[in-house]
């Protein structure tokens, strides 16, 4: 089926592509050239890009590719929120130009290249009513491991810890259960299919606790200070804030991207594109 | 003439290739579920696969047991059954026997409608309603329990039980009840003595088709059981078969995906044990009635 939908896919763009060579041929002058000279990539591109992974990813690759389209109108990017496996398959596949994975690549994972496009904290999250503010590392692995089971052992009110993530194979969980090294330990209360997901259920539940990816993060629930430091984009940025992790797009080694997705990643990791991924919550590798 | 033989012969091809579509979908379905979930298996051992009590699909050493899953998946099918049935049955039995023709005929539409409410609509009721409730009735720390999978499975599985009930009985002939009426007994002595062990075949029927419903239902589950791969206690958190392949699929690589194929196909096996058990319920139920 997948086969069918990209062939005729693929059929489309190249008819598209044709045509769009028809017109450039016919409209040869010498205005036409002096603005092919002056503006030469925009012209020149038009076509889809298509990415797949990451849920986590949604709001980054969301502005990315919005600002992408409204510099070059005729260019389509598509994203399929999957996951991080579900694109770097999508990836290997070739089903998607550009495989997005907030999660760096396995050892078992080979014949990709990863482009770090930008970084993410992923935010410790408490519901509203809930005192505790500031929390350890080791805090944070005990809450997890279920070491500390009442919030009170930590400060807060005499009440059960209701622990809430991801589930396995998330790259927000990944993430976190590497970082804080509680890595196949956890004593997980729920654990939920999305990032916002999570920070509902966290909303809902006074005693919970979870992580969720900090560009997502509302006002529904609080971050809580990791070690005393607040997460927010400068602390990710410097470094100090702890539990950060990369997001990056993933390419097949040896297979030639379009142009149009050439210049999509090219894009992403411009100057121009830092201030949309801070927009979007995250932070632009350097 | 002959333009005439050749329509019919063009239409009799596209009808066998439309009644092909269906063997052909479930064929390749089959086949696709062995081939595709044996492999996990066979590196599992299907010892360590079924039995197994704990799933780290993940883990840097991984472990691949499912029977956390079966018997949620059991339990929870087991409890819908224990709350939808006597609702269900006495629904029906209300439906086909005491209201009144009006009134049954505004209530039957409920019911059915209830049949036609997205499962994702029933999670998302549970989610938003049936948690926080059962966190604030039992005093648990977390509502998404096996307890709100029950609760809405059983609700879920109502439209089938009753639509199949009520037609069973429906169907028990008009002279049974009256010789029992003119006996002496009562109405509800009638019903429960007469019309429902009359109508049992069909009854058993449309509880096979709930237990096939409650045990394959994936979406509504997986917004209110938790999701987490514990061995099933009433008030603790749940993955059923159905929620573990679709929680981890999206994310999943290597042999944690061949795996979750392999649920699949013991899901598939549960699903299949159901099917043949309705239809030689249903099969004896009309040599019954013959």
């Amino acid at each position: 089926m997948k086969k069918i939908l990209s062939i005729t896919l693929a059929v489309i763009m190249c008819a598209a592509l044709f045509a769009g060579c028809g017109s450039t041929t016919t409209e040869v002058s010498p205005s036409a050239a002096d603005d092919a000279s002056t503006q030469p990539t925009a012209e020149a591109l038009s076509g889809t890009v298509s990415t797949n992974g990451s849920t986590s990813m949604e709001k980054v690759i969301a502005a990315l590719s919005e600002a992408f389209m409204a510099k070059y109108p005729d260019v389509v990017v598509t994203y399929d929120a999957t996951g991080s496996g579900a694109g770097i398959t999508a990836a290997t596949e070739g089903t998607a130009d550009i495989g997005l994975a907030s999660r760096n690549l396995k050892t078992e994972e080979t014949g990709l290249d990863a482009v770090v496009v930008a970084i993410d904290g992923i935010a410790i999250i408490v519901n509203k009513s809930n005192t505790v503010a500031d929390l350890t590392l080791e805090q944070i692995g005990k809450l997890a491991t279920g070491e500390i089971t009442n919030w009170k052992e930590v400060g807060g009110a005499d009440a059960p810890v209701v622990f809430i993530g991801r589930e396995a194979g998330s790259g927000t969980r990944d993430g976190f259960e590497s970082i804080v090294k509680v890595a196949d330990n956890c004593k997980y209360e729920q654990e939920l299919t999305s990032t916002g997901a999570v920070i509902a259920a966290v909303a809902a539940n006074e005693n919970a606790i979870g992580y969720a990816s900090l560009s997502a993060v509302g006002d529904t629930v609080s971050a809580v200070k990791v070690g005393g430091v607040a997460c927010t984009e400068a602390t990710v940025l410097d470094g100090t804030y702890a539990i950060q992790r990369n997001f990056n797009m993933i390419t097949k080694q040896g297979v030639e991207l379009s142009a149009t997705a050439k210049a999509f990643m090219e894009f992403a990791l411009s100057d121009e594109a830092g201030a949309i991924i801070e927009k979007a919550g995250a932070i632009q590798a350097k | 003439m002959k333009a005439r033989n050749l329509t019919e012969k063009v239409m009799n091809a596209v009808f066998v290739v439309c009644g092909m579509i269906s063997i052909i979908a479930v064929v390749g379905i089959s086949a696709y579920m062995i081939i595709s979930g044996l492999p996990a298996i066979k590196e599992i051992g299907l010892i360590d696969f079924l039995f197994g009590q704990v799933w780290k699909s993940t883990a840097s050493e991984p472990l691949f047991g499912i029977l956390p899953f079966i018997l949620s998946s059991i339990c929870a099918t087991f409890g819908a059954i224990l709350i939808g049935v006597p609702i269900g049955l006495l629904m029906s039995v209300f439906l086909s026997k005491i209201a009144s023709p009006k009134l049954a005929s505004a209530v039957r539409p409920a019911v059915e409608l209830l049949a036609g409410i997205p499962s994702v609509v029933y999670g998302l009721v549970g989610m938003i309603v049936l948690v926080p409730l059962i966190m604030d009735v039992f005093g648990v720390k977390s509502g998404s329990t096996l307890f709100a999978a029950i609760v809405v499975l059983a609700i879920m599985i109502l439209p089938s039980i009753v639509s199949v009930s009520e037609n069973a009985l429906n169907a028990v002939p008009k002279k049974y009840e009256e010789a029992s009426l003119a006996l002496g007994a009562t109405k509800i002595e009638t019903i429960f003595k007469v019309s429902i062990p009359s109508a049992k075949s069909g009854i058993t029927a449309g509880i096979v088709l709930g237990i096939g419903r409650a045990i394959g239902e994936a979406m509504a589950v997986m917004m209110v059981a938790g999701n987490v791969a514990n061995m099933p206690k009433l008030f603790g958190s749940v993955r059923l078969l159905t929620t573990a392949i679709s929680s981890e699929m999206s994310y999943a690589s290597g042999l944690q995906k061949q795996a979750l194929f392999s649920i699949g196909l013991v899901l598939f096996v549960f699903i299949m044990i159901i099917n043949v058990v309705l239809n030689t319920l249903l099969k004896g139920g009309s040599k019954n009635a013959n």
